[in-house]
């Protein structure tokens, strides 16, 4: 049984220590907003915050947690989903399935608490997620758009 | 922090209110989770009369618009709403949508007709019935208004879900008539409006389903949760044509969560668990016994030799011949010859493959992302051995379909599963690595291509010899037009050869012309690819015309513009992209044309690219027009071809699947890549509708992608690249 803080909340896990934290939180917490894409720390959809820092969940062993990292999921990222990505992932009707969109929220999130004003080469540097419907051309536009917001 | 939904069939529907809010189950299911609320109340809370097929309006009128069609993220559901909407004349602010099942279709003797959505078609192959159904709505509505009112219907006239009785000054809402409007009898003869009056049709309005896409409560497949709920794991035979031999379940069944090790059926093994990982873990740790069948020896590269081969063999259809074509290469003052070849690849969603099923002895019902409800249906009937009556498909949102979803594989997978446990619903989720491998590709062929040119540069014939797989003959084989594949020539197709494909045709009009298909068929199942085969086709054709334009001296813009005197749509959006890319300039970047005709639209692109002595390609814009006739959604017409660029260039770049021993060798996107940020091209788009007619939107850009880079890079270093993907060649001459 691990504590982990998630969302802002302790919440109490029976997973075996070598679990992903994605599947933690998708079968455990009944968090599903982050996605399984590759399992492999590639695609990117599976991106949630610890600590603001944007992790691949997918291959992050729940054990190698101390459970005192604040961990933060797309569910957890704005009350209302007023966040500024999300304000500008709205205004300029980003997802197509948006299978991909909740991991590619989190990553340019991420971007942005580390680099409040990116330019497009931080935003080619730190936003490597995948999309297949082929969102990526808003999603550049988008980021521009949501640096200029507040939350 | 709830996990689990309870779903029945009445009320797991799809729904986005307007306003952003979504009104659906889905959100009463997250507000019952949290006060422990009976969903089916929140179903039955409030009467949404139908007044016909397409609509319902409730009391507060809200009109919910009944959508036949998948939506996969090409926006298809926004713009089925529009449609229909703008014949309703109602407020686009309270549509909302929901999806009809497939045994409810059948039900009702298919009033929705077609749900399969692929082709290109969601739109324009239901713009006549859906926007009917919209405006016998609207005649009920208004009928029943004058009927209150005991006034002709001539007085009457209705604006955004108003109904107005002109002499007196009357109005009354469409919720305050809908029910009486539900018990009219339909009027037949009902006209659909001139484009000229539309209101709705033709805005760049947003998407319906954007809201729960921004914070991750949209359910997908893969994240339904039930009841009692238990999920399965699945591996299939790794080489083509293998079965399964034996597996050992007792050297799993201690490992935790796991209920059960399932026999799926000769090619597939499952592991089902109280969790997906622990499913996942376990079939890991399985030990599984293959045997090999025809296919297990299959490898890429001796395929190639084979495809070789068949660009010079006799056997091979004709589809498209005229004119002189022995005559003009025996007197051509110059010839032109290249090869080209295109691998196979694999749709790769982004939500791997997944369905969910609860079996009992009478009843059989599915839950999962199709682009083919009503095939889906049919699968899980037979593979729940239950009359269809017996049984039903709810639809998801898809993650991704890409013509990958159309086919009903891992619904059969899931009823076979939870047959063996009645009564617990079984989710199913394929591993990103069963996806790569047990895919149905898009068909690799090559192409050998021959021009002939006059003293003055004119091209006085072209011949193109496909090789390669046909999609019709690896999954309908029935389809097959006396042994051809008139879809392997998308693109290249004469008019009046086949009305399946007459969308499908050639635009350009050449002096002479032979284009044929030499059918190999490997045994790796083929699949509907998003583009299909026009993605190869215009390869072939498009990047040749740039060789053979250079080979005349010629600009390859003027030089393509020659032959196109009757198409003139055509040669509008390459002038379009030309112009808009500032073809001819020289400011250090490098520019490649295309221009095709696919899916019943008309498309084109100019590539800017550089490419460093080192060899690096960098893409620096695409400008791309379309000309889909009528474009119902402008900024989603611009959203897919946006996409296009990234799912056409991204193959064109990174994707390739290779066999070796009948086993896929690329198993995870470490190997078959996907473009990035840092590989997009800044995108313009020119969506230039010339009405008159109804083309595809989600496809056609994607033939365009691929040959207009390839001649840019060609511009930028004089060396054609005639083999894909661009990745591990070297750009410049060694």
């Amino acid at each position: 049984m691990a504590e982990l803080k998630v969302n802002g909340q302790t919440v109490s896990v029976d997973a075996e220590g070598n679990t992903p934290l994605l599947w933690v939180l998708r079968e455990h917490l009944g968090l599903t907003g982050a996605k399984y894409g590759c399992g492999i720390a590639q695609c990117g959809t599976c991106t949630i915050h610890i600590d603001g820092q944007p992790v691949r969940s997918c291959t992050y062993p729940v054990g190698a947690l101390s459970g005192e990292e604040e961990i933060t999921t797309i569910e957890g990222l704005s009350e209302d989903g007023s966040h500024p990505v999300q304000q500008a992932w709205v205004e300029l009707d980003i997802p197509q399935c948006g299978y991909c969109q909740p991991g590619m929220i989190m990553a340019v999130a991420g971007l942005l608490n580390n680099t409040p004003d990116p330019t497009d080469e931080d935003i080619d540097a730190q936003v490597t997620n995948i999309c297949r419907c082929g969102t990526l051309a808003r999603v550049r536009k988008g980021i521009h758009l949501a640096k200029t917001k507040k939350a | 922090m709830a996990d689990t939904i309870k779903l029945s069939r009445r009320n797991f529907i799809i729904g986005t209110g307007a306003a952003g809010l979504t009104i659906g189950i889905l959100a009463s299911c997250s507000n019952n989770n949290e006060d422990g609320g009976d969903p089916d109340q929140a179903a039955n809370a409030e009467p949404n009369p139908e007044v016909n097929a397409w609509v319902h309006i409730a009391p507060d009128d809200t009109v919910t618009i009944r959508i036949a069609r998948s939506e996969m993220g090409q926006g298809t559901l926004t713009g089925l709403a529009q449609l229909v909407a703008d014949e309703l004349d109602c407020d686009w602010d309270k549509v909302t949508t929901e999806y009809p099942t497939p045994g409810e279709n059948l039900a009702r003797d298919r009033v929705w007709r077609d749900f399969s959505t692929g082709g290109s078609r969601g739109i324009r192959g239901s713009v006549d019935y859906v926007r009917e159904g919209g405006a016998v709505a609207r005649a009920m509505l208004i009928q029943a208004a004058a009927n209150q009112w005991e006034v002709p219907v001539g007085e009457c006239s209705v604006e955004k879900g108003v109904i107005t009785h002109g002499p007196s000054g009357n109005t009354l809402r469409y919720g305050e008539v809908a029910e009486a409007a539900s018990a009219l009898t339909p009027p037949t003869g009902v006209q659909v409006k001139d484009p000229s009056e539309w209101k709705i049709i033709g805005q760049p309005v947003k998407r319906l389903d954007t809201a729960d896409k921004v914070t991750g409560a949209q359910k997908y497949g893969a994240d339904l949760q039930m009841d009692g709920m238990l999920n399965a794991a699945i591996k299939q035979a790794p080489k083509r044509g293998g079965t399964l031999a034996s597996f050992d379940a007792d050297a799993v069944m201690s490992m935790p969560g796991v209920r059960k090790v399932v026999q799926v059926d000769d090619t597939a093994v499952a592991v089902v668990a109280d969790r997906w990982w622990q499913a996942k873990t376990a079939l890991d740790a399985l030990p599984v016994e293959w045997t090999v069948g025809e296919g297990a020896d299959y490898s890429s590269a001796a395929f190639e030799t084979e495809l070789e081969n068949a660009l010079t063999a006799d056997d091979a259809s004709v589809a498209n011949m005229s004119g002189e074509v022995d005559a003009a290469f025996s007197n051509a003052a110059q010839t032109v010859e290249a090869t080209y070849r295109v691998p196979h690849q694999n749709h790769a969603c982004m939500e791997p493959m997944n369905a969910t099923a609860i079996w009992t002895a009478d009843k059989c019902e599915v839950w999962c992302p199709t682009q083919n409800g009503e095939a889906a249906l049919g699968a899980a009937s037979e593979a729940a051995g239950l009359p269809i009556e017996q049984c039903d498909v709810y639809k998801l949102l898809l993650g991704g379909g890409f013509g990958r979803r159309g086919m009903s594989d891992y619904v059969s997978q899931v009823v076979k599963i939870a047959k063996e446990m009645p009564g617990t619903p079984i989710k199913l989720l394929w591993s990103r690595e069963e996806d790569m491998q047990q895919g149905f590709y898009h068909p690799t062929t090559r192409a050998r291509c021959e021009g002939a040119l006059d003293a003055d540069g004119n091209l006085t014939a072209i011949k193109i010899r496909i090789a390669g797989q046909s999609i019709l003959a690896g999954l309908m084989p029935q389809a097959l037009q006396n042994g051809m594949d008139p879809f392997a020539f998308q693109g290249l197709l004469p008019s009046g050869l086949d009305e399946r494909v007459e969308d499908q045709t050639l635009k350009y009009t050449f002096p002479a012309l032979k284009f044929d298909h030499a059918m190999r068929n490997p045994p790796v199942r083929p699949g509907f690819w998003r583009g299909v085969n026009a993605n190869q086709n215009a390869v072939y054709l498009e990047c040749f015309m740039d060789e053979l334009a250079h080979a005349a001296g010629k600009d390859p813009l003027e030089f393509r513009l020659a032959y196109m005197g009757d198409a003139p749509e055509l040669a509008a959006v390459l002038r379009a992209a030309a112009e808009g890319s500032g073809w001819g300039n020289d400011d250090g970047k490098s520019r490649g044309l295309c221009a095709f005709y696919s899916f019943g639209a008309y498309t084109a692109a100019c590539a800017e690219v550089t490419v460093d002595d080192a060899g690096q390609l960098k893409i620096h814009r695409i400008v791309a027009a379309t000309d889909p006739g009528y474009a119902v959604n402008p900024q989603q017409v611009d959203a897919q071809v946006a996409g296009s660029f990234v799912y056409g260039l991204s193959a064109a770049l990174f994707e390739e699947i290779t066999f070796e021993n009948g086993e896929v060798q690329e198993k995870n996107f470490d190997t078959y890549n996907s473009m990035r940020l840092r590989d997009m091209p800044e995108v313009e788009t020119i969506v230039m509708p010339s009405g008159g007619f109804w083309g595809g939107v989600g496809e056609p850009t994607i033939a365009v992608a691929a040959p207009a880079v390839l001649n840019a890079i060609y511009s930028a270093t004089g060396k054609r690249i005639r083999n894909l993907p661009i990745k591990d060649q070297s750009l410049r001459d060694a």
